[in-house]
């Protein structure tokens, strides 16, 4: 079995009478993002700061990779804590400093690197977070969501293998926050470090999180993935997940994956068992070259476009649409056989490449330079559900049906 | 109604039992505020030791330099004004106080050494105390209250290092060439109201200046500006350093209280170092 990268073995922490973490026992693993969620007010920066060494527990202990981080040699604890790097949820920015001063502090404080490098990786950096405007100016100067991202980058321009991130996605718009957890996403899998995430982006953050961790009176009581979690029973359930997942998904407008189930019990309940529906899935393909070309933003402004469409075209016969995953749609057309849903996709297509085309184009053109172009695809796939069938049985087929239904390529018109 | 338990801050609706009897208490508390005290001088001078030995860390230059700017640079104005008229009024008092003796003409030495052995570097202490001193507490309290602290600790940057030495550094550089200008207008305006204001012959007041005013005089003003200078900045920097565990007041409240705690424990704690090192020079 697979030694945790870091594991809270019976940690427990009080702050005078009152006790935040009550005996804690949880695993991290290496390379994953790990996603911990719970009530405002919990503790769950307390647990995050336990991690780093800036609280320490009353009782338990806290292991790095096996081994525990209180019996570490002072060389140990110096490489331990050099991997890792902690972004604030009220950012911690030094108002003082310029957005590039502040980004570029840790390079300038603790290591030997030239002028010049130091230059270049902090404008990478500042570049891959849409700042480049504000470079030169204070952090009062930005709004909340630029401050965000000035922490992101100084977060991640130290290259660490573990990363903290504090609530990262607090007070911005919902294209921001998809935009913040899909770079979050995008780093991690290119720089390959371990992420652990507070959040409240409830289902936004489960598109990228490979394990969830529920804090709840002081203790861990799920530790698993997004779909694990579905079946979880507990009181969590309804007093966090629940209040904090709203009816409409904030991005696109589209059902919420709960609400999504719901309707979709609801609908097929009044079905018998040899009725049949449809079901679509819909990819936009190559998101990740979308972001690193046109932007995070950009790339969250198409899928919110996508989203958008395929709820008007599908909504208008009677489908209920949701987002599956970071970039997959899903559509039940709870009152259509295959035929007739094949029919309708022509359709969506058709439209969709007449009229479609320009609202994405549009935002697509807004991030680009003279120079470039970028070419992305939508993919789509049709299958056919009985009421008694499992709905991800239904979709993985509709996956494996999906074939190219639009693809575009956009050059900057001048 | 019942209360929410998250809401209540800790030790609240606690009882607290009062060890001794109502005789004892009293003495009790004091020793409890004696214990306090000693801890808390203890805990300074630790800070102090550690945060002098990173002045001499790689890479501080920049931050000293920008800290004398501050701390040295910036009160120039203030000082020169201070001491100006603290010469003037210095002059003025003096000139008839003499006069009744027909000794107005050591006018000179009277400013001179007044100003060179105490109220230069006394005055200059005070003045930097209250200018630089203040937005030290308040300046390093803010970045302690919004965790700017705690990401340096993150970012492996030690904050002494960071924060404090160049600030201890830059006021061992400042407040002796600050004396040295306080001391210097003063006799400026000694001049200007016993001179050209009450009609001392002027080159008697040089004469008298440049003949009682010794060496010693000179190194001992920089002996005291040197001891202000490191009181005043550990007491500054640590009361905002450590502003969080006030148990007084919390937040932006509790750094305006570390800063008045600053600024008069500072002051006090200038005159009171002034008659030690005063008592030891002389």
């Amino acid at each position: 079995m697979e030694t945790p990268l870091i594991e809270f073995q019976n940690v427990t922490k009080r702050f005078g009478s009152r006790t935040i973490l009550d005996g804690v026992d949880l695993e991290i693993y290496e390379g994953h993002i790990t996603t911990i969620i719970g009530k405002s007010g919990t503790g769950k920066s307390v647990l995050l700061k336990h991690i780093i060494g800036l609280l320490s527990p009353e009782e338990g202990t806290i292991m790095f990779r096996g081994k525990p981080i209180d019996s570490l040699k002072k060389n140990e604890w110096d490489t331990y804590r050099n991997q890792i790097s902690y972004m604030f949820q009220h950012n911690a920015l030094f108002d003082s400093m310029t957005v590039y001063d502040n980004v570029a502090l840790p390079l300038q404080q603790t290591t030997n690197l030239s002028k010049d490098e130091i230059e270049s990786r902090v404008m990478a950096r500042i570049e891959q977070t849409e700042l480049t405007e504000v470079v030169y100016k204070y952090p009062s100067e930005l709004s909340g969501g630029m401050q965000k991202r000035v922490a992101l980058s100084r977060a991640l321009v130290t290259d660490p293998t573990i990363v903290l991130f504090d609530e990262p996605t607090t007070g911005q718009d919902p294209i921001r926050k998809n935009a913040i957890l899909a770079m979050i996403a995008e780093y991690q899998r290119r720089l390959g470090f371990t992420a652990i995430l507070i959040s409240h982006e409830i289902p936004d953050v489960f598109f990228i999180s490979n394990r969830i961790l529920a804090l709840y009176d002081g203790k861990i009581v799920f530790q698993g993935t997004a779909d694990e979690l579905d079946s979880f029973q507990h009181p969590f359930k309804d007093e966090v997940i629940q209040s904090l997942e709203g009816f409409q998904e904030e991005l696109t407008g589209l059902y919420s994956k709960r609400h999504f189930k719901v309707r979709y019990q609801s609908d097929l309940s009044r079905k018998s068992r040899e009725e049949t529906y449809a079901v679509a899935l819909f990819t936009l393909e190559d998101l990740e070259t979308i972001g690193n070309n046109l932007g995070h933003t950009t790339a969250q402004e198409i899928i919110r476009a996508l989203g958008a469409y395929i709820d008007k075209h599908f909504g208008s016969v009677g489908g209920f649409s949701t987002r599956h995953s970071i970039n997959e749609f899903v559509t039940v057309l709870p009152y259509s056989d295959l035929d007739e849903a094949g029919r309708i996709l022509k359709d969506f297509a058709k439209d969709f490449q007449d009229q479609g085309i320009h609202s994405i184009e549009s935002v697509a053109q807004d991030s680009m330079d003279s120079a470039e172009s970028i070419e992305f695809t939508i993919f789509a796939g049709l299958a056919q559900g009985k009421p008694f069938v499992e709905m991800e049985s239904v979709i993985e087929f509709a996956k494996f049906r999906q074939e190219e239904i639009a693809r575009f390529q956009c050059e900057l018109r001048r | 109604m019942p209360t929410n338990s998250n809401d209540q801050k800790p030790g609240e609706n606690e009882i607290i039992q009062q060890p001794g009897t109502p005789i004892t208490r009293p003495f009790a508390a004091l020793g409890r505020k004696a214990i306090g005290w000693v801890d808390n001088l203890g805990a300074a001078t630790i800070f102090l030791a550690k945060a002098v030995l990173m002045i001499f860390r790689p890479k501080q230059i920049p931050g000293i330099i920008q800290q004398v700017y501050y701390i040295g640079a910036k009160s120039i104005t203030i000082i020169m004004l201070v001491g100006f008229f603290t010469g003037m009024v210095l002059g003025l008092q003096s000139y008839h106080a003499l006069v009744k003796f027909g000794a107005q003409g050591a006018l000179g030495t009277l400013v001179a050494l007044s100003l060179i052995r105490e109220l230069g570097p006394v005055l200059t202490a005070i003045m930097i105390t209250a200018r630089a001193g203040s937005a030290m507490t308040a300046e390093i309290g803010i970045q302690r209250i919004s965790e700017q602290i705690d990401a340096l600790d993150t970012m492996r940057i030690d904050p002494l290092r960071f924060l404090i030495s160049p600030r201890i550094a830059a006021s061992i550089i400042s407040f002796p060439l600050l004396t040295a200008l306080f001391d210097l207008i003063g006799i400026l305006g000694g001049y200007l109201s016993g001179v050209v204001l009450l009609g001392v012959n002027a080159g008697t007041y040089f004469h008298r200046v440049q003949s009682s005013v010794e060496m010693k005089d000179i190194t001992d003003g920089f002996i005291k500006a040197l001891v202000f200078a490191v009181i005043v900045t550990t007491v500054c920097c640590y009361q905002g350093y450590f502003t969080h565990t006030r148990t007084d007041s919390y937040g932006a409240k509790g750094v305006s209280l570390s800063t008045t705690s600053a600024v008069v424990l500072s002051c006090v704690l200038i005159l009171v170092s002034d008659y030690v090192v005063t008592s030891f020079l002389i």
